[in-house]
């Protein structure tokens, strides 16, 4: 099980409706379930997770999030989650905007492009970065808007997001960060999980 | 036809079309056993030209069960454990209350006189056959094409009587493109001169070509236009150059004539009429006036609605309408699109991708049900 999945299962309250965009095999899904009696629902683009979910009884509709979350009414779920999928978006603003009209809240995770280890492969070696938490060559990334936690920290304000919470992961550890510790969390988190509302 | 169970059916029923009906015959077949907990049963509902023979030999034609490829011992749908149940729709020709059934008034077959049905009549009456069978509620209720807007009718029309459905390439009305193609069938029937305005039934006889013409217009509508021509393309049937005529000189003729020929000698013309009728008056957003979230509305059923890449006649886009009601509605509701060539037609053929899928699903409900039960 992923840290940030056991991290984010510990964030969401118990017996809620939740909607999992890109929810992959359905790890997290299955995780909720069992461990919050959460009411989850899934939404994969992969047909081969597709099934993996139905195998396995979860709710999953196959489809793109781009295009699709507008099958789900205003605010019916509580919590809607995006697990690092974001910068893959062709219009990241606009699937965020979507996310917080699906759901009262949302949880997005990042993988954050101000990680130092990212910062110096490009400083040192002049290589678009591949880390565990970024596997990708530039040719074949999906990954179309990478970003760093404090990019969409900025963002958020800008777009009058309001942030409930952010957390910082970097492997085992996760961390609160704030206003005050932004500079150096942004350093040192692999991840960034941003509540939302 | 003394090999076909039958179920008197003496309470009476309403019709859409407002004529009240009782005592009429549903003819029906069951595969496997229920169990002692009766949390194994799976109503399946046929498509158009199906009937209640589902799988091993159908008695009747002396040919495989329509969806033997599903549904059997150690298939997808396995009745070494589950419970299969399917009827023949009334309008049928197989043994149900149909056009070709003698009514008792007269003592003759009903031919034209025999009310024009809906999707809902063909639901409601196979519901009795539940309650005399002793299923309290299914394990899933699923069918493809015509048997997926009997399954979506039947979740709307009695709500929570299934624990899971699986409605397959349905949609939840007929599109003007669907109607458009039953009224070219309904009109081959028709201008055949045999068909006499459906009388031909007293004079034991049978309006072949316009029938066999109208299951060519289907059979073209089940294929997709890659699988078609990846099938037959342009080859020549058993010749090595044209003949300079109109016989059937392309494998594409040959099998379609097979097709429709080989259907006559199963089918009743009048039925294909009020089959293709009860599809075409399939509207569930206007039997409930508050539209489709109505129709759904306080389901505990869990969907799985399956649509086929390459289907032409219910598109991924129609079943993605029908998650999108079903989602409006607050249900519990998955959806997979299957990757294939196959067309329409892929429900019914062996398509792996397919089958591992309903397998996953219904297995899954099965212990899902298993153990709310339990609780």
């Amino acid at each position: 099980m992923k840290k940030e999945f056991k991290v984010i299962a510990e964030l969401l309250p118990n017996n809620i409706r939740v909607l999992d965009v890109g929810c992959g095999d359905g790890s997290l899904m299955d995780l909720l379930i069992k461990e919050k009696n959460i009411e989850a629902r899934g939404l994969e683009i992969k047909e081969e997770y597709v099934k993996k979910c139905i195998y396995k009884g979860l709710s999953v509709i196959e489809g793109n999030a781009e295009t699709e979350l507008n099958q789900f009414p205003d605010q019916s779920f509580d919590y809607v989650i995006l697990s690092q999928t974001l910068q893959a978006f062709y219009s990241p603003e606009r699937v965020l905007k979507d996310l917080l009209r699906v759901g009262k809240c949302a949880i997005v995770s990042i993988p954050n492009f101000g990680y130092w280890k990212v910062r110096t492969s490009l400083l040192l070696f002049g290589k678009m970065p591949v880390t565990k938490t970024l596997p990708y060559s530039w040719h074949n990334t999906p990954n179309l808007h990478m970003c760093t936690i404090k990019d969409m920290y900025n963002f958020c304000a800008e777009k009058d997001i309001n942030i409930d919470k952010i957390l910082g992961l970097n492997g085992d550890r996760t961390s609160q960060i704030k206003k005050n510790n932004l500079e150096i969390k942004n350093l040192f988190s692999k991840i960034g999980i941003f509540v939302l509302s | 036809m003394e090999n076909i169970k039958k179920l008197n059916i003496s309470k009476s029923l309403l019709l859409d079309c407002k004529q009240m009906v009782k005592d009429f015959p549903l003819a029906y077949e069951t595969y496997g056993k229920l169990n002692e907990n009766k949390d194994n049963a799976i109503l399946v509902f046929h498509a158009l030209t199906g009937d209640q023979f589902v799988t091993g030999l159908n008695p009747i034609t002396k040919k495989e069960g329509w969806w033997g490829t599903a549904v059997g011992p150690g298939k997808a749908i396995d009745t070494d454990k589950y419970f299969v149940i399917c009827a023949n729709v009334i309008g049928g020709c197989m043994g149900s209350w149909g056009p070709k059934e003698v009514d008792k008034k007269t003592n003759e077959p009903y031919g034209l006189s025999f009310p024009v049905i809906t999707i809902r009549d063909i639901v409601r009456a196979q519901e009795t056959l539940l309650d005399y069978l002793g299923v309290e509620k299914l394990l899933c209720a699923t069918g493809g094409s015509m048997g997926g807007m009997q399954t979506l009718q039947f979740c709307a029309t009695f709500p929570n009587r299934t624990y899971s459905a699986m409605p397959i390439a349905c949609s939840t009305s007929h599109s003007a493109q669907n109607i458009a193609l039953n009224e070219l069938a309904r009109q081959a029937v028709m201008a055949d001169p045999v068909w006499d305005k459906g009388k031909y039934i007293k004079k034991n006889v049978q309006p072949k070509n316009g029938l066999a013409v109208a299951r060519m217009v289907g059979h073209i509508s089940y294929l997709s236009e890659k699988g078609m021509q990846e099938k037959f393309g342009r080859k020549l049937q058993e010749r090595g150059d044209y003949d300079f005529s109109f016989n059937a000189d392309f494998q594409v003729e040959s099998y379609l004539r097979h097709q429709g020929f080989a259907f006559v000698e199963r089918f009743d013309a009048n039925s294909i009429l009020y089959i293709t009728r009860a599809m075409d008056y399939f509207d569930l957003s206007r039997q409930y006036k508050g539209g489709l979230t109505e129709a759904f509305k306080n389901q505990q059923t869990k969907f799985l609605v399956i649509s086929f890449s390459s289907d032409w006649l219910y598109t991924t886009k129609e079943n993605k309408d029908t998650v999108i009601a079903l989602n409006a509605a607050g249900t519990d509701v998955s959806f997979a699109e299957i990757k294939t060539d196959k067309g329409h037609d892929s429900f019914l053929v062996d398509e792996p991708e397919f089958l591992k899928t309903i397998k996953g699903f219904i297995d899954s409900m099965h212990i899902k049900f298993k153990n709310e039960k339990r609780i």
